[in-house]
């Protein structure tokens, strides 16, 4: 049954190939734990991407209840920490995973950098696997700032005067994140949901599609 | 590739109508007990993944996610912090020569040396060799940033009291909590506290809430007199009696609160 259903897909589709790259290859020995358990270190990329898409689904759960203004922010937030059935949880998950996915991506590029897997013909790769770390990073950054709490607040503001003295663009990079040249207040709190939920989201799937298709380009590299 | 007449395509598509039914399957490059991804092998990641997920949900269910109290941008005694994996920029800062007029250093040259050295390692070291002892430069390199980001974070991170934080800053639903300002015991708590626990028992920088704590009346009336913690003795003045409505209102507050 099954067999017929795919053999339909794949006279009109021809998903063979496509298959063939997500699935039906072959994984070498000298990545495999079990054979050589100091291969758990070609974990790490799986496991940051796992932590990714807890990332993902743990944020979709709490837009449902946050409110991104900064009257109701604070509030939401604590409706849905002390309230809501299991919402202390998704935030806990959000919140830990966080954390997690930066220790994660750590370990992953070390491994990448000292078996030198960069090297020809992966240059590409690792340098879109930093834009990943920068990505990450910003949505930490943009993160930090939504439950609108006092730390929250505090941090964006040290963040954006930072931000402030880069030379000649400094003004213009402020004003462009906090909605304004001088408040700290409810454009800026748009303006980070905004990024941090659509913009840098928008920019991680492009640049995950294309470290993933890389990869099995390039398939991972060989033993030392 | 193949091309040209004799192909035989499905309806009018590009899809082409021979069947590729077996794919060699080709690891010839690295011989070896290889292994089919699927199902073997996902199975093993997926119960790599499921430790993981279980190492990971204890740690959310044993500490739940922090929250302070609602942004309050008049509060100037607040000392801010970013989250743990930007300690080491903001220890950085502090440093003479990346601080003030040397800014530039902190903020830009010196991570833009080192992110841009990361983002262009491949072609900074792009000899052939791909083991560690082959390039020593790029891993000294590394070692050397990976131990200054870990001595920064440090740093940082061992200067602050989280546990003191945590509880100055715990959070109060401002909405919740009505004060009774005809309470007798307002009054009293007016004169006697309320410079530093705050106007509606919120707290300030100086003293925590008064809100959810865990004190039986008896201990409040002795944290009156005596002091806890950094709060001197004797703060209290006043009659028995006063201290009883004191401590009568204190707790209506927090009964309030709890509902
Ligand atoms: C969200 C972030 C990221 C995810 C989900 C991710 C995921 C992965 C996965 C699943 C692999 C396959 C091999 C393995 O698991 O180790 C991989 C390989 C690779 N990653 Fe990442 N990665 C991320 C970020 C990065 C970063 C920050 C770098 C480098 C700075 C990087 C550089 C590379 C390179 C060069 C490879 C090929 C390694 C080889 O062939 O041995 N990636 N990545």
């Amino acid at each position: 049954m099954l067999q017929k259903i795919y053999d339909w897909i794949d006279d009109r589709v021809d998903i063979t190939p496509i298959w063939r790259d997500i699935a039906d290859h072959e994984v070498p020995e000298h990545v495999n734990p079990a054979h050589h358990f100091s291969a758990f270190v070609y974990c790490f990329g799986g496991l940051t991407f796992f932590v990714v898409v807890i990332q993902i689904l743990s944020g979709m759960f709490l837009t449902m209840y946050y409110v991104p203004d900064i009257e109701n922010a604070w509030k939401s937030v604590y409706y849905l920490q002390t309230q809501v059935a299991h919402g202390q949880i998704v935030r806990g998950m959000h919140h830990w995973g966080a954390s997690v996915v930066i220790v994660m991506l750590l370990l992953h590029t070390l491994r990448v950098f000292f078996q030198g897997a960069y090297k020809k013909p992966r240059e590409l790769n690792w340098m879109v696997g930093v834009l990943l770390f920068f990505v990450m990073l910003g949505l930490g950054f943009t993160g930090y700032l939504l439950p609108w709490d006092n730390k929250a607040y505090f941090a964006t503001q040290v963040g954006l005067e930072i931000a402030e003295q880069v030379p000649f663009i400094g003004d213009y990079l402020k004003t462009l994140l906090a909605g304004s040249d001088h408040i700290v207040g409810a454009q800026t709190l748009t303006r980070f949901f905004a990024i941090h939920v659509f913009f840098l989201p928008g920019a991680l799937f492009a640049l995950l599609a294309v470290h993933f298709i890389l990869i099995r380009r390039q398939g991972i590299s060989g033993p030392l | 590739m193949k091309k040209g007449k004799g192909m035989k395509f499905v309806g009018d598509s590009r899809i082409s109508a021979e069947r590729k039914s077996a794919i060699p399957k080709d690891y010839s490059e690295y011989p070896g007990r290889t292994e089919a991804f699927w199902p073997n092998f996902l199975l093993k990641e997926w119960l790599v993944g499921a430790v993981f997920l279980a190492g990971f949900l204890s740690l959310t269910l044993a500490h739940p996610a922090p929250l302070e109290g609602v942004a309050d941008p008049t509060n100037g005694a607040y000392v801010p912090l970013p989250d743990w994996y930007f300690l080491f920029l903001y220890e950085l800062l502090k440093y003479k020569f990346a601080s003030s007029q040397y800014i530039i250093f902190g903020i830009l040259v010196i991570p833009g040396l080192a992110f841009g050295g990361l983002l262009l390692a491949p072609f900074l070291d792009n000899g052939p060799g791909r083991r560690p002892h082959q390039r020593p430069i790029a891993v000294g390199m590394m070692l050397l940033g990976l131990a200054a980001t870990m001595w920064l974070t440090y740093e940082s991170a061992s200067a602050v009291d989280w546990e003191a934080r945590a509880e100055a800053n715990k959070p109060i639903p401002a909405s919740e909590v009505e004060i009774d300002t005809t309470d007798p015991g307002y009054a009293i708590y007016e004169s006697n506290c309320m410079s530093c626990h705050g106007d509606s028992l919120e707290g300030s920088a100086a003293a925590p809430t008064l809100i959810g704590m865990e004190h039986s009346a008896e201990e409040i009336a002795q944290i009156a007199h005596d002091g806890i913690g950094s709060m001197p003795p004797g703060m209290f003045e006043g009659s028995d009696e006063e201290l009883d409505q004191l401590v009568e209102f204190i707790l209506s507050v927090n009964e309030q609160a709890a509902e």
